[in-house]
């Protein structure tokens, strides 16, 4: 079990300039290295400031496989805690969401917390008294976890060590900009409700999968093309339902995926759909183009409109789609395990058609019933049952390989290069075998 | 119309999924019927909250040619069985009924099998002398769940 722990240097072989080791997606030893080092060093999609309105307002999920809540403070921020209690190490809130009132109280020996995460009380505490409990770790209570707000996106950094938020995101923070921007009053509501589908291959192949370009025209051509079919003995000028609208840009050919572009920035960060992308056909909505321009300006409100960024990956957690306001979550269980989250956006003073237009494309690709998600997921899990065989252990990732393109910290290039994934790797050998 | 055909019908609509005949489930459904499959217990909206499944008779057709088209995800292939308790009769009136029907489905696929449960909802209309499905809405006990594939008609 222990073969890559105290090894830098094969940690470091698991990755080459054009390929990749199969050991990153199979072994269980990999996974544990990448939540303490890769997840936890770096900065993790917790949820948006919109599900936690009041004082006191929470939601849980695990970052990282650790158990953690985000909760409203009293003077108005937000924080990310441990949920653990001190104590025994229970989890304090089993709910999604809820409120806590002023404190947090662990079932079990009712402990309780302030909402910054401080010990309010303990039952019979003088049993304390003349123990070293003020010297222990006990006493910090939930320990709150380092976390920051980019236009109500929250994100956590479970190690005290690690780089700072604006540092590692970079210029690739631009992408929830022109997602926020997209409301005239420039800000984002979450709504709609969460799907959350169970995939059964490691969190690398989604993540890899959301700018490989190369992908839709084989794995999708069943549902894309079939809608493509069903669409084609309408007129041109027919108004297309939103479903057919969304559907049939999936079945674009390789030149259309190519011409679109792959921008990627340093530690893992990419965005496909540089000039255009399957989101660029939709109807126009005149009424909140005017809106647009008068909150922004001509110049700005045609840059944002113009800007139809296809997925942007926030290496590795969060991918968005700011041109449609949904975004995907990667929360890994285990090696071979990995729930996805699927949230949708409502634009705050846009019509509602925008926020139907979210959740219907969420629906369609995302859910555990999307004719799209069927074939991803099958895809990623037949990748998880051929590498776990011998034979060929290296991965293929040459597509487009340019050696100018390993020191690159800002670069665009064709759609279909598989820069992405190599530029994740290089981030991931980076945070897994620093040298 | 009796409520034996009404039951009959209920039954009848589950073997033809369960016996892959979509063409004739498709034709249950009035020109603006829907099938829906809510994603939270109580669910009120389709249109402005994400459901599993809310599908009106071009994504149920579309649904229906890509699984004939045997896409990544049918190989091997998945196949139902729905296991239905005896459908009520909740409401009636001249040309229109809502039955409830609780269920058992188990969808398997290769050595893989998943067992769900739940309340299947029929809004039925008669049009031209026949019943027809307005809406049928699938309520899944477990639909806040992470779920895995659900490939086939629930």
């Amino acid at each position: 079990m222990n073969r890559y722990r105290d090894d830098p240097a094969a940690l470091r072989a698991l990755v080459r300039d054009d390929a990749v080791h199969r050991d990153v997606y199979t072994n269980p030893e990999i996974f544990q290295l990448e939540m303490e080092r890769l997840w936890a060093r770096t900065w993790i999609y917790v949820g948006h400031t919109s599900q936690v309105p009041n004082p006191g307002d929470y939601i849980t999920c695990d970052v990282a496989t650790t158990p953690v809540l985000m909760i409203r403070q009293p003077d108005g921020n937000v924080r990310v805690l441990r949920n653990r209690c001190a104590h025994k190490g229970a989890k304090i809130v089993a709910d999604w969401s809820g409120n806590a009132g002023r404190f947090l109280h662990c079932p079990y020996h009712n402990w309780s917390y302030r909402t910054d995460g401080s010990i309010a009380a303990i039952p019979l505490r003088q049993g304390y008294d003349g123990t070293a409990f003020p010297q222990c770790e006990a006493v910090r209570g939930l320990r709150p976890v380092a976390c920051e707000s980019y236009r109500g996106l929250v994100f956590a950094r479970l190690s005290d060590d690690g780089p700072d938020f604006k540092a590692y995101f970079g210029d690739s923070l631009s992408s929830i900009d022109y997602m926020a921007d997209r409301s005239p009053e420039g800000e984002l509501e979450i709504a709609g409700g969460v799907l959350r589908y169970m995939h059964d291959s490691n969190w690398k192949m989604f993540v890899e999968n959301l700018n490989d370009t190369m992908h839709p025209m084989a794995a999708h051509e069943s549902s894309a093309g079939t809608a493509k079919e069903l669409w084609s003995d309408q007129p041109a000028d027919a108004p297309k339902p939103m479903a057919i609208e969304q559907l049939v840009p999936f079945a674009g050919s390789y030149d259309f995926f190519d011409k679109m572009g792959v921008r990627v920035f340093e530690n893992g960060h990419s965005y496909s759909g540089v000039h255009f992308s399957i989101h660029s056909s939709y109807a126009a909505v005149p009424d909140y183009e005017a809106a647009m321009q008068r909150a922004y300006g001509e110049t700005r409100a045609k840059d944002i409109l113009g800007t139809v960024r296809h997925n942007t990956v926030y290496y590795p957690s969060l991918t968005i789609k700011g041109a449609i306001q949904t975004i995907r979550v990667a929360r890994p269980i285990a090696v071979d395990k990995t729930i996805l989250e699927s949230w949708s956006f409502r634009l705050k003073g846009a019509p509602d058609i925008f926020f139907k237009r979210n959740v219907t494309y969420t629906r369609l690709i995302n859910s555990p019933m999307s004719v799209v998600g069927h074939d991803d997921q099958q895809c990623y899990r037949l990748i998880q049952e051929g590498l776990a065989a011998d034979s060929n252990e290296w991965v293929n990732l040459q597509r487009d390989y340019r050696p100018e393109e390993r020191d690159a910290r800002d670069l665009t290039v064709n759609g279909t290069s598989e820069i992405s994934m190599r530029n994740q790797f290089r981030a991931w050998a980076k945070y897994m075998a620093p040298t | 119309m009796t409520d034996a055909e009404i039951v009959r019908f209920i039954y009848r609509e589950a073997r033809l999924l369960d016996e892959k005949q979509w063409d004739a489930w498709y034709e249950l459904f009035t020109e603006d019927g829907h099938y829906w499959v809510p994603l939270t217990r109580n669910q009120q909206d389709a249109e402005f909250h994400t459901s599993l499944a809310y599908e009106d008779k071009l994504l149920l057709r579309l649904r229906i040619e890509r699984l004939r088209r045997r896409p990544p995800s049918q190989h091997p292939e998945s196949w139902s069985q729905h296991v239905l308790q005896a459908p009520e009769i909740e409401a009636a009136d001249a040309d229109r009924w809502l039955t409830r029907t609780a269920f058992h489905y188990a969808e398997a696929r290769g050595d893989a099998m998943q067992i769900l449960t739940g309340v299947a909802l029929h809004h039925l209309v008669r049009q031209d002398g026949a019943l027809r499905i307005q809406l049928k809405r699938v309520n899944l006990l477990n639909c806040d769940a992470a779920l895995p594939s659900i490939q086939l008609f629930v």
